[in-house]
């Protein structure tokens, strides 16, 4: 990795301890500052409040001409979260054609904790959840909430 | 399986083949083709040619072109309308990308509402200014790198998006080698949606990345274009053009001959499958690929022991089986345990009833259509296999032809007759092939009879002439005449069969047992 690179990584993570979206810590290890640990709460009033989710940014090397990589280390119920043991997450910024360099690591905390609040079942990776989701809220609240009590407490 | 006949690609002259090339937003004015080509298969029957028509109703009209033609067509297409829009040749380039290249609605668009075709392509305002340069910029930071320093040259197009050089070289070339985009690049601002010209890109980026962005715009190009392929075969360099629509391939089936001595069905881009039309192909390969087939055999010719579940195949005698495996004994017919069958040893009592009959009926239907399927199957599988046999057979033939040349003083011209015949051999086993497939989803009408007919004849042909390639070597010198006759007839019988195919497709006479669409 470029030192240009290294150096912009240096500064979002700055940014992101000025501004830091609400209920997440950052984890930063300078040794190893492409990957980061994200502690992060289930926003107040979502389907997953009372939780606590780990995650995993990871760098490419490209960075920032390729987008972060975010992975749930912490299992969680939710139509944008791939339900497997990498628990990743492709869409809006994080894709790469939607991607633009001077897009920042807090816009896509930002975009996460959004996502929490509200899923995006029209641009699902799970589309069987993102059904449930839009036919049936009850269900759908019922397993995530389940999912809450099981893994992420 | 390719079938590399460039031998039969007879060169025509283009003209009558340009003059009915289709009208709309077309390639043919200004564009000398690589090479245009008729399907004019007699190859060695030269007598034919002056008897048969030159053109049969399995043909359709194409022409080869190289990438320089290509890359040229495109150039002087940009120019040209950047001549009538007053807009310098990069942006011309972008706007006609953007649509489709199809140049009578760019200008009426670009006459009606300037502002609004510009900003959708990516343009905004009018590009018609000063070219793009670097700049330094005091007090100027690169929002992608953080880097500050006063001194380092800077970037932006017209939407006033700066970065510093190294950032938008690294952007570009991770977007055009990386992720192989070029017409739709963006600028790297965040949300914005200006396109990169070319003339930026010039200034930005080295020769090697130049040279790869001009064969992804040429790509898309072609992409772009309905009436534009590229040959798929591996390396292959060349685009066809030919004026068949996605609308019009229930009615025939375009298969056109590369310069690189491809065959391929330019509707689907699948190697030549005449006579079948492309939907049946589809449903075809979809249906030899699932395991349903294997799963429906299996339905139809085992069961499974009631006690322990084995997979039991009867291979004849009588009702009472005794399961290898746990040695349970039961009774074929009702599946029951044998010792409740009392005396009635070879006959089940349940064999009569409503439920023992509607199984038994449900059994051998699907047997029947298991049977039916396998029987087309087994031909065109047949086909292909010995496609490769005789090609097989042929390269070691070749091997000792060259051999016996060398030993024996013979001409090249004179061992090509094999190569002829090779080719001939290839060229229908793959029409029989497909003729299988298409039999298979036909419904049997009056038109019926007469491809059965076609297909005999084409087969018996072949296996004729195939035969022939097993004969000792130095017997094959003296059957010359008589390979290069039967060459001949078979490629003869070939063509008649997919002209009557052909034609019957065209005239909707072909009733089909699945729905096509």
């Amino acid at each position: 990795m470029s030192t240009g690179a290294k150096k912009r990584i240096m500064k979002e993570y700055g940014e992101c301890m000025a501004d830091t979206p609400p209920g997440m810590k950052i984890n930063f290890d300078e040794q190893n500052m492409t990957e980061w640990e994200v502690l992060m709460d289930g926003p107040d009033g979502s389907s997953y409040a009372g939780g606590h989710f780990k995650l995993k940014i990871t760098f490419p090397n490209e960075y920032p001409f390729k987008p972060p990589v975010v992975s749930f280390k912490t299992k969680i119920y939710h139509p944008n979260v791939s339900n497997d043991d990498k628990g990743s997450m492709c869409l809006g910024l994080l894709r790469p054609d939607e991607w633009k360099p001077p897009n920042k690591v807090v816009a896509v905390l930002r975009l996460i904790h959004n996502l929490l609040v509200e899923p995006n079942p029209d641009d699902s990776i799970e589309p069987s959840i993102a059904n449930e989701y839009k036919e049936n809220r009850k269900e759908f609240d019922k397993n995530a909430k389940d999912w809450v009590k099981r893994y992420a407490k | 399986m390719d079938s590399d006949d460039d031998f039969n690609s007879s060169q025509m002259s283009d003209e009558d083949i340009m003059g009915d090339q289709d009208s709309d937003v077309s390639v043919e004015d200004g564009l000398p083709p690589a090479q245009s080509m008729d399907q004019d298969d007699v190859g060695f029957e030269s007598q034919d040619k002056d008897i048969m028509p030159s053109k049969h109703a399995f043909d359709v009209d194409f022409t080869v072109y190289s990438p320089q033609q290509i890359q040229a067509y495109q150039d002087k297409q940009i120019e040209d309308v950047s001549s009538i829009l007053g807009q310098p040749p990069e942006a011309t380039a972008i706007l006609l990308r953007h649509l489709r290249w199809n140049k009578e609605r760019l200008i009426d668009q670009y006459m009606e509402k300037t502002e609004d075709i510009l900003e959708s392509a990516g343009l905004g305002e009018t590009a018609q200014t000063h070219p793009p340069r670097l700049e330094k910029v005091a007090g100027f930071v690169c929002d992608i790198c953080c880097e500050d320093d006063a001194n380092q040259d800077t970037f932006a197009m017209k939407c006033e998006h700066r970065f510093c050089v190294d950032c938008y070289k690294q952007y570009l070339s991770t977007k055009i080698k990386d992720e192989g985009e070029a017409a739709r690049i963006r600028c790297p601002g965040d949300g914005c949606n200006r396109v990169v010209d070319s003339k930026s890109l010039d200034l930005l980026v080295g020769e090697d990345i130049k040279d790869r962005y001009q064969v992804l715009l040429t790509r898309t190009y072609v992409d772009d274009k309905e009436n534009l392929r590229w040959c798929p075969a591996p390396n292959c360099i060349y685009a066809l053009q030919c004026g068949v629509k996605d609308k019009d391939l229930l009615q025939i089936v375009p298969t056109v001959h590369c310069e690189c001595g491809h065959d391929f069905c330019f509707g689907c881009s699948l190697n030549d499958h005449q006579p079948a039309p492309c939907a049946l192909v589809k449903k075809w390969l979809k249906k030899c690929e699932d395991d349903s087939e294997t799963a429906n055999w299996i339905s139809a010719n085992t069961k499974e022991c009631p006690k322990c579940n084995s997979t039991i195949e009867k291979n004849g005698g009588c009702n009472h089986m005794t399961c290898r495996k746990c040695r349970n004994e039961f009774c074929w017919m009702c599946m029951g345990v044998w010792s409740e069958h009392g005396t009635s040893w070879y006959n089940c009592n349940r064999f009569e009833e409503k439920s023992g009959t509607e199984a038994r009926d449900a059994q051998a239907k699907s047997r029947q259509s298991l049977e039916r399927y396998l029987h087309y199957y087994n031909r065109y599988a047949n086909h292909e296999q010995s496609a490769k046999l005789d090609k097989d057979i042929y390269l070691k033939t070749e091997k000792k032809m060259t051999a016996l040349q060398t030993t024996t003083g013979m001409s090249w011209i004179e061992v090509q007759f094999l190569d002829a015949a090779s080719q001939a051999l290839q060229q229908c086993r793959q029409t029989l092939k497909w003729t299988y497939a298409f039999a298979y989803y036909l419904a049997r009408n009056n038109a019926t009879e007469i491809f059965e007919d076609n297909q005999k004849d084409l087969e018996m042909a072949v296996e004729n002439l195939s035969e022939m390639f097993e004969k000792p070597i130095d017997q094959l010198q003296g059957l010359k005449v008589e390979m290069l006759d039967k060459t001949a007839y078979c490629t003869k019988r070939r063509i008649i069969l997919l002209d009557d195919t052909a034609e019957n497709l065209k005239s909707g006479n072909w009733e089909f047992n699945v729905s096509l669409s």
